[in-house]
């Protein structure tokens, strides 16, 4: 089987890695690269779990060969937060109690991070659409397409839900 | 969504006047408990950093697969792997005879064992496992392993399992044929109850399999460790049973076997018993002396299977002058595959669950589990009672339609008392079905649409009742069914260990609510260490919808024990009466004066330096429970949850296409520790239910195939699961009516909301059609044909 070294520009960063001509892009993701938070629910397309950005797009990592990817920007679920914390879709996932069980929902982010870059105020259609190939097995969706919208700014928040992090304890200077 | 929320606070009034030995009956004020709180471990999901089982990779890691069966019935007369083993890159290879001690997650039908011995039972049975340095590698050398089978004709439907085996029984010496499991019991005077029916439902349904497909696939990873010990790394629900059959198998002291549940990801029953890839990671790990790894794929998944069992179902329900159900008697043959797993219980639930949330005075069922050349059935949410659920709901609908009453109205009018004791012995202490029926009605519009709207639209009821937990462990002990530890730090923190598992419903997010409401730090300085069997208190697992009732009342009670020391602390420091104090929003505070006030880490010093290292554990065990007969406590539970789901649907009378457009969703869940948490299982289970009804099919070639046994299609792809554009939408109705015995009130929610889904999508079906089906799925090819055949 022939390999090659490959140059691959993975949230922001130029990693160079070995492959052989027929692993994933999510092989290379997971095993070599550790980056496991693309998930693999079924490795031949049908589930989503496994979706990162590429240049942009919703791509399944499980049926993209890696060094098809040479050159392009890729946008993994550890990509997506920053210094600055948690991206506005990740945060809104986890305020509408969007999460389950959480297997589906790296590849659900980002395909709803990738809806709302190109349609910043998608109706509930658009919405259903572009989530159509994440599969969520836990939720019943209702939740997620309350957390889409909340993070779209269509929905506000429901009340009563807690800020996260919590504040940190409070120090008191005459404590031992 | 809260502003929906019902209440039911009339269920306060059982509450009163009772002295329980549990906590959960004095309801505290709610700074933490009933608000719409993040979950514990949601951000964690949300940015990829949760580690699933096959995220984890040690050194020197191996990975194993395993060889399964091409045939659904056969003999292995030789296996021959030297091909295999003498690959580049192979370590180790195991066959059956190695682990020969039968297991099962049940103690008392051990008729599996880790991999096949002597004969295969159906198409992917395990023959074999390959340790190699990669998993390609592993691949290529389950193909070089030779297995050489005597064929025997393979058994695949009940009526085949009924007559005496052609060639020989799948397990040989079961003094039954291939019967598994027979259970017949009867309630009250029958003959009496049917006798004084004006109104009688008789009918044949069926239920088909359907499996739990979670997105995750089973993984396991083994992992030798110094001084002969070994953890098992694994994708599991019930840590517990799993490390005792482990033990068991491998020949191990238990203590000397560590399992870990890393973060799960979706189970629903699927993971709650010991599978193949577990004790294969064991041994080639034991054997080789490094780490394996083990991940199914997704047809593996399809076929290590336990999901719901098909059932064949005959009902018959009596109604009397007035609609009320006089007597209610079914017959019921389980498809139940390969092997045992749950079937026992499950054999029973198909019988015991049904006594709720109608009274009725007689009752009978007859129920019987076979076993098939087919992957084994088991429990799937809402285990054992969710089949007859949807015949028993479809011939309510019959018989009241034979007295011209109003579906909604027949349901109210039997509904059971508050406070009841069921014809086969069930204890009910709280039930708020009736308002659960009142919220749906409301909500849905029932009254206008009912018989009202135009052909081809329709909406349509049903009701259930599901355990809040098991009232006996699966081996039977006198130990706690659950066990919690809190320990204080002095920085302010709260770690929590329990054995219970996280699959996703949540339990890690219920223990930070219990401890930040019960010593009144934030949430977000509660630390939760679970499923790991060295390091927490032993829980029985996430089945059962056992876990917020058990292991809630054990946090509760470990909580309380450390709340009186920080009251203490926190009194002397005020110079207050503790029953003055309260401890919340991180404080320490003084009813009267809220200027009084001791930051809670202070407290913890406080109290520390007053008692020494601050630790506490608390259990939960169920009381004495259940009929006085043979099988009396199985489907006995501390407390019982309720239902109700209204459905509509729009059915395209050119085609036969169902669209489900919105589903009601009432239940009581005595109270919802966190709303937002409780709506989404309850629009979880909608969800699956409707899945089941509408599209899932767990089917295999019949026997005159050229691959009889084989999986119709072990893909997501080919076994459709509702993917954003297909699911209707949900509208959850929470009523809580206050358990005497839940923590602050609470039972489950986690499966009884899947329950009656299914039944009201179908009565709906009747009611913009007129055509009653009996046979699930419900696909638009059996809604055009019965409309043609009704023209």
């Amino acid at each position: 089987m022939a390999e090659s070294v490959l140059k691959l520009k993975i949230n922001g960063f130029v990693r160079r890695v070995a492959v052989s001509d027929q692993e994933t892009l999510l092989e290379v993701l997971r095993y070599t690269l550790g980056l496991t938070g693309s998930k693999q629910g079924c490795d031949k397309g049908d589930c989503g779990a496994c979706t990162v950005l590429v240049d942009g797009e919703p791509v399944l990592a499980c049926l993209s060969l890696a060094k098809r990817n040479a050159d392009k920007e890729i946008l993994t679920i550890e990509g997506l937060s920053g210094p600055e914390g948690p991206h506005a879709v990740q945060d809104a996932f986890d305020n509408a109690g969007a999460m389950q069980c959480g297997f589906c929902q790296p590849g659900m982010i980002l395909s709803a991070a990738a809806l709302l870059e190109r349609d910043p105020e998608p109706d509930d259609e658009a919405i259903r659409h572009a989530l159509s190939g994440n599969l969520c097995r836990c939720t019943g969706y209702t939740r997620i397409f309350t957390a889409v919208r909340q993070a779209a700014g269509i929905e506000a928040d429901r009340k009563g839900v807690d800020p996260r992090p919590a504040p940190a304890p409070p120090v008191d200077p005459k404590l031992p | 969504m809260s502003d929906k929320k019902k209440r039911d606070q009339g269920g306060a009034d059982i509450v009163k006047g009772k002295a329980s030995p549990i906590h959960g009956v004095d309801l505290p004020g709610g700074d933490v408990i009933g608000r719409p709180l993040r979950k514990a471990d949601g951000l964690d999901k949300a940015t990829g950093l949760a580690l699933y089982t096959d995220d984890i990779q040690f050194p020197d890691m191996l990975h194993a697969k395993i060889l399964r069966s091409p045939l659904p019935h056969a003999r292995i007369k030789s296996i021959d792997y030297s091909e295999a083993l003498a690959m580049d890159g192979v370590v180790d290879v195991m066959v059956g005879s190695e682990l020969p001690i039968p297991y099962c997650v049940i103690p008392w039908t051990r008729d599996e064992t880790a991999l096949c011995t002597d004969k295969v039972r159906f198409i992917g049975d395990g023959v074999a496992a390959v340790a190699a340095v990669d998993e390609a590698t592993a691949i290529e050398a389950c193909k070089r392993i030779k297995v050489d089978y005597e064929a025997l004709k393979p058994i695949l439907t009940i009526e085949a399992a009924k007559q005496p085996p052609e060639d020989e029984a799948i397990h040989v010496g079961n003094r039954r044929g291939n019967q598994h499991k027979y259970v017949d019991l009867s309630f009250g005077d029958l003959d009496a109850g049917f006798r004084h029916s004006t109104s009688i439902a008789h009918d044949d349904y069926y239920f088909h399999g359907t499996t739990h497909a979670p997105i995750e696939p089973h993984c396991a990873i083994g992992k030798p460790e110094p001084g002969g010990q070994l953890c098992i790394i694994s994708a599991t629900q019930v840590p517990h049973y799993l490390q005792r059959e482990l033990a068991r198998v491998l020949g191990m002291a238990q203590q000397n076997i560590r399992v870990i549940q890393p973060a799960l990801g979706g189970a629903f029953g699927g993971k709650s018993e010991p599978f193949d890839l577990e004790f294969v990671v064991a041994h080639l790990a034991r054997k080789t002396g490094r780490p394996v790894k083990c991940l199914y794929t997704r047809e593996e998944v399809f076929y290590s299977h336990r999901g719901r069992h098909p059932m064949a179902m005959n009902f018959k329900v009596g109604l009397d002058d007035e609609g009320k159900i006089q007597a209610v008697r079914s017959k019921i043959d389980l498809d139940g595959g390969a092997y045992s797993s749950f079937g026992l219980v499950t054999t029973y639930y198909a019988g015991q669950l049904l006594t709720g949330p109608y009274d009725f005075a007689s009752y009978g069922f007859t129920s019987t589990r076979y076993y098939t050349n087919k992957p084994c059935c088991g429990p799937k949410r809402g285990h054992g009672s969710v089949q007859p659920r949807f015949a028993f709901e479809c011939a309510l609908d019959e018989a009241a339609a034979g007295l011209g009453l109003d579906p909604m109205t027949v349901r109210e009018r039997n509904t059971m008392p508050r406070v009841a004791t069921t014809v086969n012995g069930m204890r009910v202490q709280s039930n708020g079905f009736l308002a659960c029926l009142q919220a749906a009605r409301k909500a849905s519009g029932w009254d206008e649409k009912w018989g009202k709207l135009p052909r081809g639209r329709g909406i349509g009821v049903a009701g259930s009742m599901y355990i809040s937990g098991t009232n006996y462990p699966v081996y039977p002990n006198e130990m706690p069914q659950s066990g919690v530890t809190v320990q204080l730090d002095r920085s302010g923190r709260a770690l929590v260990l329990c054995g219970a598992s996280d699959i996703g419903q949540g339990s890690d997010s219920m223990f930070t609510y219990i401890v930040a409401e019960e010593l009144g730090i934030e949430p977000g300085h509660v630390r939760i260490v679970s499923s790991d069997t060295d390091l927490t208190p032993v829980d029985l697992g996430a089945y059962s919808s056992r876990i917020t009732f058990m292991a809630g009342n054990a946090c509760i009670d470990a909580c309380r024990r450390l709340r009186k020391l920080l009251l203490e602390a926190a009194a002397t420091a005020l110079g207050q009466s503790a029953k003055r104090l309260r401890l919340a929003g991180g404080y320490a505070v003084a009813v009267d004066d809220t200027a009084v006030s001791l930051p809670m880490q202070e407290v913890f010093r406080l109290a520390e330096a007053e008692n020494g290292t601050l630790s506490a554990s608390g259990w939960y065990n169920t009381p004495l429970l259940g009929g006085e007969y043979r099988g009396g406590t199985i489907g006995s539970s501390p407390a019982y949850s309720f239902t109700c789901h209204v459905a509509e649907v729009d059915i395209d009378l050119e085609t036969g296409e169902l669209r489900v457009p919105k589903v009601w969703v009432a239940h009581d869940c005595g109270r919802a520790l966190n709303p937002v948490i409780v709506e989404g299982q309850m629009e979880g289970s909608t969800y699956m239910g409707a899945a089941e009804l509408m599209m899932e099919d767990q089917d295999f070639y019949p026997a005159d195939h050229a691959a009889p046994g084989l999986h119709l299609g072990p893909s997501l792809l080919d076994y459709p699961i509702p993917t954003s554009s297909e699911v209707p939408e949900f509208e959850a109705l929470i009523i809580e009516s206050l358990d005497p015995e839940g923590p602050y009130g609470a039972k489950e929610a986690g499966e009884g909301p899947l329950h009656s889904t299914i039944p009201a999508i179908a009565n709906a079906i009747h009611d913009a059609v007129g055509i009653r089906l009996k046979t699930l799925p419900i696909t638009a090819a059996k809604i055009w044909r019965a409309l043609q055949e009704t023209h």
